[in-house]
């Protein structure tokens, strides 16, 4: 017996009878199709929005929040900075290299939508753990897909995480942030206005690649069997055609062609039409058959929910098409007039203009009247397990130290991350810093932006609100490492399935502690995005939301020092000695990831943050870094082996001081004649500050805990991931040479 | 008078406007050329810059060397005119026929975007003339297909003839005899794996680009 056409579209009985009342008639599969991919969990966010009603979004520098394809800050000089971030974890899973290939492609539309040439992205990648062999597969297919299509598409990944753990096994996490600059003046929304005026389909002809991708793949969880029945859901992307779509965009926005432009993305034309019409508060005719397509036969439902990549839709004045045609002409783009702005609020779907309807559909109901549910919220009955603050003194604690330490450039050396010359800080420093260029005259205002995503997952599952007020103040600290102040905040919630009480209540804990910590920092929230249904064989992930946060470097004369020590400096904590090992990497490592949290405070960590901050644009220290995963052990540990120069630590007491975590805790290496001056402002900032040793020589020595060579250190930091992935770097000979 | 140096647009080439930028910072005065345009706009260098022209497909270079702007190139470069390929514009160049040899994937099967270290084989080119022999110079590499291969007879010419301009010092692509940048027989057509335009500021961690940059606008000074 088969069941309705609604329930196989992923609609439930409740959303069928809502669609038959809005159209006071029963749909037609066509028009069940449209509202089975606008009303899914990825378009809809049906579960969240009630939630995410309550992250400031506010600040006198936003000029466009949440709810447009990107947010919008004025970074001055005239320039405006379009970011957002975006999940592609299920498509990753399913076929790692285009999934997340298609991540990259997707976001960059989003940004060049707005009217912003795209100037970076970030990945902030979880993979299950490196002795298994299945996620070692899909990070290395990951990682290619985002190599071979940032690479190849012409925007610099500048920076990024990556986490490997249980948590992830069959579920990975790839969310991609795109970052993207524009003349303040040029800002462009993804609205139709004015009747009759066209809209033109723009990029990539449609296939049947991705068809109901939203609702297939990115609403539902994985079972164990079916997931190469998904295979066909996934995209197939195309760099090359998406950098000839950028760039003849972006020339039809520098000659004012567009009155509005929106990215096709998620449920494809049924998206990108029932939008733009329902935010310029107009309808639009739209005939199916002027969609070019890649094969023939294709029906109508599926030219409508297509999700094949690189496709645009520009609204365009009747008079300024040939114009248009012949900008597209140049870059070898296929343009196609498939719409007509109309008057009302119907969006309606032709075989032909003058054809028969197909569908008739309130634009606006598609998308502001998609439903909005609050689902039931539960608290987890037990702890997240053993508690690590009954973990012993380990036998070794050098042993376990070297256990912590990954090295990410394995993944970063396959981005390039240095295109348009703006990469003065790149990947694997605490955040990344760019070269503020004014987008068009390419004038330096000589400051710069800043860059970092954080994630904890560790943090959020003991307390998913202090988990992730954690991760913003770690965001801040990153930021003032590298001598910026903290601007906007994008995130990316990744959580299990909703439909899952405990699921549920982490997300909305997870919203209020960011909240929090956003109001604490005077942060406004600009973009976002939920993905759920992160599960596989019925086990939820942990909770992850993860952040974006952009910020302004004031003043850019010169590098910021970078995590790294010099021989002969002294070597001090800036901030409070408390920290926690629950939720800490060296817990959840050794079997236990419950146990007492850190607390954020906010005051102390503004502080802390601020000093910092002074002190790299000041240049009173030759390295910091901030302390995060893996606590004062792992950051010295790294110090070490970038810099080449070992350390001799004293007044680090036990494990609980060498691993444990806390906010508001930064190592900075100073030379000794700065040493006065630096306690001096310390001192002015109210933050505390302990001298705790010296670099100098080759071994990495914390008395009575750790004594370890560098060359060891170095060794399993740089080697961890080569070993299991595959060496990147070779160096052969010529025989006889 | 300063000269102007062309720098070769393809659909899909992404490091034009970073050449232009630094050919401009280092006193120069840089001039996009379109490849659908069969004229040369009187420049008096050409540079075909990075990306990946024409999508890469079918193989780097390959569908580039038929723009229409290459048989300009081709022409300016028989009668002597200087012309460098960066990166893709290197393997735009092998695929022309400029240069010698080709470029195929690195041993290692991965993009690789680091410094390398590179040191000067001859001072004799017009990307080298003010280094000395010897001198050794930081500058990025950014490709998928940067080996440098070509036969037994070729690379004989090569080191004969004093064409072998660059070798990594810490090979990293695998390519032949360490080759970094080679030139001509007529010394004015010179191909590079590694990139001077990202090394001319130490902003972004090196400036020894501006050498290699630098040689070109003294010759079209």
């Amino acid at each position: 017996m088969s069941q309705p056409l609604h329930r196989a579209l992923g609609l439930t009985d409740d959303e069928a009878k809502r669609i038959d009342e809005i159209l006071s008639r029963p749909a037609n599969p066509l028009e069940l199709a449209m509202y089975s991919v606008m009303w899914s969990e990825h378009c809809s966010y049906k579960s969240s929005r009630i939630h995410l009603k309550r992250l400031p979004t506010e600040a006198p520098w936003v000029i466009v929040g949440p709810g447009e394809n990107a947010g919008v800050v004025d970074v001055g000089d005239g320039i405006a900075a379009a970011i957002r971030i975006e999940s592609h974890n299920h498509p990753s899973a399913i076929e790692p290299y285009q999934g997340a290939a298609t991540g990259v492609g997707g976001i960059l539309r989003d940004i060049f939508t707005m009217g912003a040439r795209p100037v970076a992205l970030m990945d902030s990648l979880r993979f299950g753990p490196l002795d298994d062999p299945r996620s070692c597969w899909i990070a290395e297919g990951v990682v290619s897909g985002v190599s071979g299509y940032g690479n190849a598409v012409g925007v610099p990944t500048v920076g990024g995480e990556v986490v490997f753990d249980q948590t992830y096994m069959g579920n990975p996490l790839v969310n991609v942030l795109c970052l993207g600059l524009l003349p303040t003046e040029r800002l462009v929304l993804g609205q139709a206005s004015g009747v009759g005026n066209l809209a033109v389909l723009l990029g990539s002809s449609t296939g049947r690649d991705g068809i109901g991708g939203v609702s297939v793949l990115a609403s539902a969880g994985f079972s164990e069997v079916d997931d190469g029945d998904k295979r066909p859901s996934v995209q197939v992307g195309d760099p090359f055609e998406e950098k000839r779509l950028i760039e003849a965009c972006l020339q039809l926005l520098d000659e004012n062609l567009v009155v509005g432009i929106q990215d096709l993305g998620g449920a494809g034309l049924t998206c990108a039409t029932s939008e733009t019409a329902s935010r310029g508060g107009v309808g639009m005719d739209v005939d199916v058959s002027a969609v070019p397509r890649r094969e023939p036969g294709m029906e109508p439902h599926e030219v409508m929910t297509s999700e094949s990549q690189e496709r645009m839709l520009a609204i365009v004045e009747p008079e300024g098409l040939e114009r248009v045609l012949a900008i597209c002409d140049r870059w070898e783009v296929s343009a196609a007039v498939i719409g007509r702005v109309t008057e009302g609020g119907a969006l309606r779907i032709m075989d032909g203009f003058d054809g028969e309807v197909l569908a008739d559909i309130p634009a606006v109901s598609l998308d502001d009247e998609a439903p909005l549910y609050e689902r039931p919220r539960k608290s987890p009955q037990y702890p997240p397990g053993p508690s690590a603050d009954d973990l012993e003194l380990p036998v070794d604690a050098g042993v376990d130290l070297l256990n912590l330490l990954v090295d990410p450039s394995w993944v970063y050396s396959q981005y390039d991350h240095q295109l348009f010359l703006n990469t003065v800080v790149g990947p694997g420093d605490d955040a990344t810093v760019l070269r503020l260029k004014h987008p068009t005259t390419g004038l330096d205002t000589g400051r710069g932006l800043a860059l970092t995503t954080d994630g904890n997952h560790r943090w959020c599952t003991v307390d998913p609100r202090q988990g992730t007020a954690l991760v913003v103040a770690e965001a801040v600290m990153n930021l003032a490492c590298v001598g910026a102040r903290p601007l906007a905040i994008v995130n990316c919630l990744n959580f299990g399935n909703p439909e899952n009480p405990e699921v549920m209540w982490q997300l909305s804990e997870a919203v209020d502690g960011m909240s929090e910590a956003c109001e604490a920092f005077g942060l406004p929230v600009v973009g976002g995005n939920v993905s759920l249904y992160n599960e596989s064989a019925g086990s939820d992930i942990a909770p992850t939301p993860v952040i974006g946060l952009l910020g302004l470097v004031d003043r850019l004369n010169s590098r910021p020092p970078g995590a790294r020590f010099f021989e002969g400096n002294h070597v001090a904590l800036l901030g409070p000695e408390e920290v926690g090992l629950g939720g800490s990497l060296w817990g959840a490592t050794n079997g236990a990831p419950g146990g007492e949290m850190p607390f954020a405070d906010t005051a102390i960590h503004a502080r802390v943050a601020a000093l910092v901050r002074d002190l790299v644009l000041d240049d009173l220290v030759e390295g910091v870094h901030d302390l995060s995963a893996g606590g004062l052990g792992v950051a010295l540990a790294e110090m070490t082996a970038r810099s080449g120069v070992g350390v001799h630590v004293s007044r680090v007491v036990d494990h609980r001081a060498l691993f444990g975590e806390g906010p508001s805790r930064v190592v900075v290496s100073v030379d000794p004649e700065r040493m006065t001056e630096v306690l001096h402002r310390a001192r002015g900032a109210a933050v505390s500050v302990t001298r705790i040793g010296l670099a100098t020589g080759d071994r990495l020595i914390v008395k009575g805990l750790v004594d370890l060579s560098l060359a060891e250190i170095k060794s399993v930091f740089t080697g961890r991931l080569p070993e299991v992935l595959g060496s990147g770097t070779t160096n052969r000979q010529l025989d006889g040479q | 008078m300063s000269g102007v140096v062309g720098v070769v647009v393809f659909p899909g080439s992404n490091c034009e406007m970073d050449c232009i930028e630094s050919i401009t910072q280092l006193g120069g005065e840089g001039r996009l050329l379109w490849h659908g345009d069969e004229d040369l706009c009187g420049v008096d260098a050409v540079i075909v810059p990075g990306g990946f022209a024409h999508g890469d497909y079918l193989r780097p270079g390959a569908i580039a060397r038929f723009s229409p702007v290459m048989t300009e190139v081709s022409r300016f470069a028989a009668d002597g005119g200087p012309v460098v390929g960066i990166c893709n514009g290197f393997q735009v160049l092998t695929e022309a026929g400029l240069l010698p040899g080709a470029l195929q994937k690195n041993d290692g099967l991965k993009f690789l975007c680091q410094p390398a270290i590179l040191r000067v084989e001859s001072s004799d080119s017009l990307l080298t003339s003010r280094a000395a022999t010897g001198d050794r110079l930081s500058i990025p590499i950014n490709h998928f297909e940067g080996n440098y291969t070509c036969d037994e007879e070729t690379l004989m010419a090569l080191r004969d003839e004093d064409r072998v301009i660059l070798r990594y010092i810490d090979n990293p692509n695998g390519s032949v005899d360490n080759i970094a940048g080679v030139c001509n027989e007529g010394r004015n057509v010179v191909g590079l794996m590694p990139h001077p335009e990202r090394a001319c500021n130490e902003l972004l961690g090196s400036s020894d680009g501006s050498v290699l940059l630098g040689s070109l606008l003294d010759l079209v000074t």
